[in-house]
């Protein structure tokens, strides 16, 4: 077994690197994380290009040791370790799109993200090329293209169906539509609007990237945030979660044609919008988090009203549980469709709902805990059915934790200064950050110099739930791809960067 | 079930009063449209919405349309499932190289006579995305445009406000 000590101690420390060790290692170094992800002891958090070096996030989390390897890939190559660890092949296929490093020994060299529109310098006169599907043979086999756009008001991403008669036989998802270069727009900039940018890579999660980048640029930058603004945070970044998890309850049953559900789960997310809007000014509350602490305070009644609120909201809530419950015609659609098998969901780190209900118990908040939620009572969720309706009940006990964190949250707050400023605008360092959004811990790495971002990388949670959907649809009638793909719910804007 | 069934006959509807179409979009819309199409469009508008590289903010607004509060229906618009049922095609997003091609085919198979809504501060200039190597830029960098609702995101009421500046005389 290897442990993660011994890979980063073959290596050289960076000191700037904080919270967690990052080490530049060996090729050989790099061989035996490759190998200790496939056998199952590490779990893969991210893997990124910068300039001529590659980087991979990994993750015991049995020892609850996490570290940053870094490989120098001089001549722009690497070792891939796609070829033996399946959830980093899209993420080397990206890497060679936008950074040009080559994965050695890569399963798969289509390009990922990269459609040849790009307007890069490199760009210049390359020829168009055919995007090669996944063959697909036998007799009775059909093929439904679907998208890039869809039919409902949803993002932009291809879906190539091959069926046999109602059966998918196959899902192959073709992404990058909404491919807006956010890692090539961030280099160079200063801090303020770095962050700004990362508040938009998927809007949904706005709250969560917001809280990550600030988490990431204080810890490069060794920043302490008041209490007061470590609380209203968690308060920020529960009411995201709440304002997603009744929409998408809601919606997943309206993909099962029960409305009621739906019209009820929207009046919930609503008044959760409206909440934000009066307790920070934005509906999605964009902007709010900023490195530092964040950048409003609540009114002053803010407090009564967002106890009326949780109070409203549980009992609302509880009554469309009890007919989610209930109601045999909508359970016949989610039980038992769309099926992840604990052991996809391990190999691929899966986070949030999609890994929690297929037996992955790993949230950010207890497993990495960070401020606030280090003083809180939080309870994960965890079931093993791995079908629709698990990820329902997933979606429904966060729920419940969500609105006691708020309550807590309220328990705590004390008056008191909402923001550190930088004493040093020209300090430099590496900070990496992971936070929990609603669906699922989302990554971000940045280094700073001289108070300008020179890298910084996001990673969705949809980067490693993605390839699973393409798995549990197998077998599934095409009829439920709408359940499937609610229950999981990812984010094109968010993985196409 | 039947405690909700009851609640939702007896308690009054939660929908927001309509609000007043927007003015600037209203001189907007009177400076781009002609009033021959306006007539043979009516007040009945089908939308179809493309997201042609937005964050999903704007998506969420928009499907905050349809919630019990704002009601877009009962004015008359509906979002369709294809361009081929649409009257309006709302855009979101800067135009990404990616989506340029689709956005362009999308508006094609949209028949005549049609309007374009670009959604969002995004889809007016690309916004805080200007300038990437992957954006092609605002909408109307694109595709003609006939209505801007700004905003990041802009909220449902803003985008009523607009929507309604479409159907006003
Ligand atoms: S306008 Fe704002 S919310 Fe809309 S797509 Fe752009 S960044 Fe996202």
């Amino acid at each position: 077994m290897t442990a993660i000590g011994d890979l980063t101690r073959q290596g050289q420390i960076v000191a700037a690197h904080r919270p967690w060790p990052r080490a530049v290692v060996t090729p050989a170094v790099w061989q035996a994380m490759t190998e200790a992800l496939a056998d199952g002891h590490l779990t893969l958090l991210g893997l990124w290009a910068e300039g001529k070096s590659v980087h991979a996030a990994v993750h015991a989390i049995d020892a609850g040791d996490l570290a940053v390897l870094s490989l120098d890939c001089p001549d722009g190559k690497f070792p891939s370790v796609g070829k033996a660890h399946a959830p980093a092949i899209r993420l080397e296929r990206t890497a060679r799109d936008v950074h040009g490093l080559e994965p050695i020994g890569a399963v798969d060299n289509r390009p990922w993200l990269d459609h040849g529109q790009w307007k890069r310098p490199q760009d210049k006169g390359r020829p168009a090329t055919q995007y090669q599907f996944l063959p697909a043979e036998g007799e009775s086999l059909h093929e439904i293209p679907v998208g890039p756009v869809h039919a409902g008001i949803i993002e932009p991403g291809h879906f190539r169906f091959t069926a046999n008669g109602e059966t998918v036989v196959r899902l192959e998802e073709r992404l990058g539509y909404v491919h807006k270069g956010i890692e090539g727009l961030m280099a160079g900039t200063p801090l303020d609007r770095a962050a700004r940018l990362a508040g938009r890579v998927s809007g949904d999660s706005t709250v969560a990237y917001s809280f990550a980048i600030a988490r990431a640029v204080e810890a490069a930058l060794a920043l302490d945030v008041p209490p007061r603004a470590q609380l209203l945070r968690g308060l920020m970044a529960e009411l995201e979660r709440l304002a997603n998890h009744f929409g998408d309850i809601g919606a997943i049953c309206n993909d099962a044609s029960f409305v009621m559900i739906h019209a009820h789960c929207g009046v919930l997310r609503e008044g959760t919008l409206r909440l934000a809007e009066r307790c920070f000014g934005h509906r999605l509350m964009m902007d709010r988090i900023v490195p530092g602490g964040v950048a409003t305070d609540l009114p002053p009644d803010a407090n009564d009203e967002i106890k009326t609120f949780v109070a409203n909201a549980r009992k609302r809530f509880k009554q469309l549980v009890g007919l989610y419950d209930k109601t045999a015609s909508l359970q016949d659609r989610t039980v038992r469709t769309g099926i992840l098998s604990p052991a996809l969901a391990r190999k691929f780190g899966a986070g949030g709902y999609v890994g929690r209900a297929s037996g992955r118990g790993f949230d950010t908040r207890c497993a990495l805990p960070y401020a606030p939620y280090d003083a809180l009572r939080l309870d994960v969720p965890v079931l093993n059915a791995g079908d629709v309706d698990a990820r329902i009940w997933i979606r429904i006990r966060e729920v419940e934790q969500s609105l006691s964190l708020v309550e807590q949250i309220l328990a705590r707050l004390e008056p008191g200064a909402i923001l550190t400023a930088a004493e040093d605008q020209q300090a430099s360092g590496e900070g990496m950050a992971l936070v929990e959004g609603f669906r699922g811990d989302i990554l971000v790495w940045l280094r700073i110099e001289a108070g300008i971002v020179a890298h910084c990388h996001l990673r969705d949670p949809s980067w490693f739930q993605w390839p699973l959907l393409e798995a549990v649809i197998e077998g599934n009638i095409v009829a439920d791809f709408p359940l499937c793909n609610k229950s999981f719910n990812c984010s094109y804007s968010g993985h196409d960067l | 079930m039947r405690t909700l069934v009851l609640e939702g006959i007896i308690k009054a509807p939660l929908t927001e009063a309509p609000p007043k179409a927007d003015k600037a979009a209203l001189a907007e819309i009177a400076s781009k449209v002609d009033a021959a199409a306006k007539k043979r469009l009516g007040r009945s508008l089908s939308i179809r919405e493309v997201d042609a590289g937005s964050c999903n903010g704007c998506e969420l607004e928009i499907h905050a349309l349809n919630n019990a509060f704002y009601d877009l229906e009962r004015f008359g618009f509906r979002f369709v499932a294809s361009p081929r049922h649409a009257d309006v095609l709302m855009v979101t997003g800067p135009v990404t190289t990616n989506m340029r091609e689709a956005l362009e085919r999308t508006y094609a198979a949209t028949p005549d006579p049609k309007w374009v809504v670009a959604v969002g501060d995004c889809a007016v200039d690309a916004g805080i995305f200007a300038g990437s190597y992957a954006v092609v830029g605002g909408v109307s960098s694109v595709i003609p445009v006939d209505l801007h609702i700004r905003g990041c995101p802009p909220s449902p009421m803003q985008l009523l406000q607009g929507l309604l500046a479409l159907i006003e005389k």
